[in-house]
């Protein structure tokens, strides 16, 4: 099985661990993966602002590097359904629905391709998730708490074979953080406000980490908690998931 | 209407001075939600009722001009007298031409929001006539002499000190007594004389029903009632859109409407008016205003099956956090994003962008519009249009260029993290509102590219 | 003239016809549960009580009621003794009605609604303008469901119907419940077996 290793830029530029953590955890679960170099972004940014129609060369470009994978994996919910539902280049459509199809987070590649059962990971604390709300809502990571149906998530299914971590209960289990893009620089109060109010929540009711599927999420909870001095963590749900026994 | 351009972003900023307000504002929204939450699971098929909600209203989409026509003629047999309305002004037209035949200079009106889009009180104060909402939530923000900021909840940002003062003021209410039993009471009384006094009585429609030209409307305080009931000419407002086929399927849309609402499992009253009272006068109008615009807009056109039900903005955490005023438009929060810039794409240029697209406000929506996809889908083309500001056009077409080219890209990441690790304040400043209140992420020595490079291959 | 203008409008821009869909699955065979009922109806702020015959019910108001001067009772049964001609005018010669008590159509089990119809109640405003409200429904006509009821309703008869489910209410200033807002104050449901 070939995979194509989907490494958004601003995970490329800031959270390389992230990347790498990705890397290792899909090398251990036996996938033989590449990471096509000269990646840059979904497109995601410009498309969300109102300019998907300046998109074409990031198209060109994701085309180029992956259309030639089984499978195609990225450490981030959002960058994913941006290509899952945007993902079109005149001319090779077929390529680009071919990734459209193939293309999936981490977590869902784990629970539903590799359909991964057992992890050799420990990670002894009390850990926060925050469903990030395009993983969530966008590629149904897990169930959402507005519809009336069984629930479920898949990345909860994931830590809770990590040895030695604790889940903690939200009051509010999938509210959005309130990073949103370019939201989070043009609706700055209201971005802020949310991230805190997520924080809240997560120190409100112990956790030492708060985890999830999109490090954009995080980096902007990551942001609020350092300015607030506080000694909450964040990590990637890659991290945790390849963090080893000894 | 407007002078000033307004801005979400700005207005929510002012809103977000006081926290604490903030918090009280979002918890208490949260809790309508909570309620809503619980209603919703105690009906099984509930997801099976919000499709089949759904599909109702298309059905009325797809065939508006011969239910319409169906509606008026069935009206007119029931006795009532149908008018047509193309925009905000001939609806106000009609209904200062009717309040003039009669004489009245005062009287009631129960909550309608499309006589708020049509800004209908400010329009007959300037002919003279002085409109007293009886939605107590209406009332209170009246007096106030502000818009309500929810479409079910008018005055879900004021605090009751704040309304026992503004009662105190104009009806005479003891100082200092912000008990809202005590207020509901001395407004039942003030509003039951109006109630008595007055001739003419608006109200709004929640559904009307092409089969029997009747119409429903939805209210938990009797004040429609009590306004058409006493009025010698009740006079019906209605957007085109109110319509559904036929009177059971009253039945789908009266079990989702207030269960989404405010959690309750239906509204107190639901008082279905077909024919005028004996020696009354039934005056309806029949209200497009950019409404036959939207239908033909495909990507648009599911915005106009929405029943007001307001679940939408509790639900969704920009507005909990901004507050109704921010999206300076009669109908606020992730609907009313998407109806606005129907009917004026520049001045509500700004709305489609006040939203994190957590798509939250789709999930809850009882009539299942693809809310948070509308506002991806405006955003598109409002920037087409040429209504974004030029210094946010100009760096994405700066984006665009670095990220088409990988070389580009790779040398700019790199300069940006070097940088960012020499000079932080070049980032690390007032002008940049990410760091006003976050840090900026630390810039690490190698990117994953550079790591990759080293360590695979 | 504008209605044309909007027709045409409407023709030209309307998408193509769906059906309608099939609503059969979610209406429910049989009685609706009158426990269930009387469960809603309180939960509204309503008040229910169970009686076999019609005289139960002046002990009833006597006991739960003080200081009623006008009292509109739809059937005499209901209430002997209370006020007549009180049909003539135009609703305002209800202003000072203490109690109204009137007939229900049929009930629902699911939210407590009531359906009224002008046919019984005569003068439509009197179950709002009225400062409590008492309705008389039979057990035997209470269903599961909205769609049971508008099964059983049918094409309208009157010129004027009403579901109403509990007294009249507002939470309109912080949240806070109130009932009494421009309606009935308190709502009796009478279930008569």
């Amino acid at each position: 099985m070939k995979v194509g290793l989907f490494i958004p830029c601003y995970i490329d530029q800031f959270y390389p661990q992230v990347g790498i953590a990705t890397l290792s955890l899909l090398e251990k679960l036996g996938c033989e993966v590449v990471y096509p170099q000269g990646q840059t972004c979904c497109g995601q940014p410009m498309a969300n602002s109102g300019f998907e129609h300046l998109t074409s060369g990031c198209n060109t470009l994701f085309v180029n590097h992956f259309q030639d994978f089984d499978y195609i994996v990225g450490p981030s919910g959002s960058c994913v359904l941006h290509i899952k539902d945007h993902l079109h280049v005149p001319d090779r459509e077929e390529k680009a629905t071919h990734i459209r199809q193939r293309i999936y987070e981490l977590a869902e590649f784990l629970t539903d391709v590799l359909k991964v059962e057992s992890l050799q990971a420990r990670f002894p604390h009390k850990v926060g998730i925050h469903q990030s709300c395009h993983g969530q809502r966008g590629l149904g990571l897990s169930q959402m708490s507005e519809l009336v149906a069984e629930p479920f998530s898949k990345p909860q299914q994931l830590l809770q074979m990590v040895e030695g971590l604790e889940l903690v209960e939200l009051k509010r289990k999938d509210e959005c953080c309130g990073f949103g893009g370019t939201f989070c620089v043009f609706e700055e109060a209201v971005s802020v406000k949310m991230g805190k109010d997520r924080i809240t929540d997560h120190v409100n009711n112990g956790a030492e980490y708060i985890t999830g599927n999109d490090v954009s999420c995080l980096m902007h909870l990551e942001g609020i908690l350092r300015r607030q001095q506080s000694n909450v963590k964040v990590l990637h749900m890659a991290e945790i998931l390849n963090a080893s026994i000894d | 209407m407007e002078q000033d351009h307004k801005e979400h972003s700005l207005l929510a900023e002012t809103f977000n001075a006081n926290e604490s307000r903030v918090d009280w504002h979002d918890e208490t929204l949260w809790w309508v939600r909570q309620k809503r939450d619980r209603m919703a699971w105690s009906i099984p098929e509930w997801e099976e009722l919000r499709e089949a909600a759904s599909r109702i209203k298309h059905n009325v989409l797809g065939n508006m001009h011969d239910y319409l026509i169906e509606f008026e003629k069935n009206a007119i047999a029931n006795g009532a007298v149908v008018h047509w309305a193309a925009d905000a002004a001939e609806h106000n037209k009609i209904v200062l031409q009717l309040l003039q035949k009669q004489g009245v200079k005062r009287m009631v009106k129960s909550k309608s929001m499309l006589t708020e889009e049509c800004h209908l009180n400010p329009y007959l104060a300037e002919h003279g006539i002085e409109v007293i909402d009886t939605d107590l939530g209406e009332r209170i923000v009246q007096l106030a002499k502000e818009p309500p900021s929810h479409i079910v909840l008018p005055c879900i940002h004021k605090k009751k000190e704040e309304i026992g003062e503004l009662f105190h003021e104009h009806l005479g209410t003891p100082a200092g007594n912000a008990d809202p039993k005590f207020l509901t009471a001395a407004a039942r009384q003030h509003l039951r004389k109006e109630f008595i006094q007055s001739r003419v009585a608006i109200t709004g429609v929640n559904f009307a029903v092409a089969e029997t030209g009747e119409m429903v409307v939805c209210t938990n305080e009797g004040n429609a009632d009590m306004g058409a009931h006493l009025a010698d000419v009740h006079i019906a407002c209605m957007g085109i859109e109110k319509l559904i086929p036929q009177r059971k399927h009253l039945g789908v849309f009266l079990r989702l409407l207030a269960r989404s609402a405010t959690g309750q499992p239906i509204t107190t009253y639901s008082s279905h008016f077909r024919k005028p009272k004996e020696g009354q006068q039934l005056h309806i109008v029949l209200v497009d205003n950019g409404r036959s615009r939207q239908l033909g807009r495909e990507d648009f056109r599911n915005s106009l099956k929405c029943i007001r039900c307001g679940a939408c903005m509790n639900t969704c955490p920009v507005y909990r956090r901004s507050g109704g005023h921010s999206y300076h438009n009669a109908i606020a929060g992730p609907i009313g994003s998407i109806l606005a810039p129907n009917l004026d794409m520049k001045d509500y240029a700004d709305l489609p962008f006040a939203s994190t697209l957590c798509g939250s406000c789709s999930n809850v929506c009882p009539v299942k519009i693809d809310i948070h996809q509308q506002l991806y889908k405006w955003r598109q083309v409002i920037t087409k249009e040429g209504y974004t500001k030029k210094t946010k056009a100009a760096g994405m077409h700066a984006m665009n260029i670095v990220l088409s080219k990988p070389g580009l890209y790779k040398t700019a990441g790199g300069v940006g993290r070097w940088v960012m690790r020499t000079f932080p304040a070049v980032v690390n400043n007032g002008m940049n509102p990410w760091y006003k209140q976050r840090e900026m992420p630390a810039p690490p020595k190698e990117s994953f590219a550079d790591w990759y490079k080293k360590n695979r291959k | 003239m504008s209605r044309e203008a909007i027709l045409a409008a409407i023709k030209k821009n309307q998408p193509e016809y769906q059906a309608l869909p099939d609503l059969s699955a979610f209406g429910q065979a049989g009685p609706g549960d009158p426990a269930a009922f009387k469960k809603v109806v309180e939960s509204l702020g309503g008040q229910v009580y169970e009686i076999t015959s019609f005289a139960e019910i002046q002990p009833l108001v006597a006991e739960h009621y003080t200081d009623l001067k006008q009292v509109v009772a739809i059937k005499d049964a209901y209430l002997p003794g209370a006020a007549t001609q009180w049909q003539t005018g135009d609703g305002r010669q209800l202003e000072h009605v203490d109690l109204a008590i009137i007939p229900g159509q049929l009930g629902v089990a699911e939210n407590g609604a009531i359906w009224v119809t002008e046919s019984e109640i005569e003068v439509r405003v009197l179950p709002f303008i009225t400062q409590h409200l008492a309705i008389v429904i039979d057990s035997k006509h209470i269903l599961p469901t909205m769609h049971d009821a508008y099964e059983q309703i049918g094409a309208p008869s009157t010129g004027f119907s009403a579901f109403i489910a509990g007294p009249s209410k507002t939470a309109d200033i912080e949240q806070s419940l109130v009932l009494g807002a421009h309606g009935a104050k308190s709502l009796t449901v009478f279930i008569i077996r």
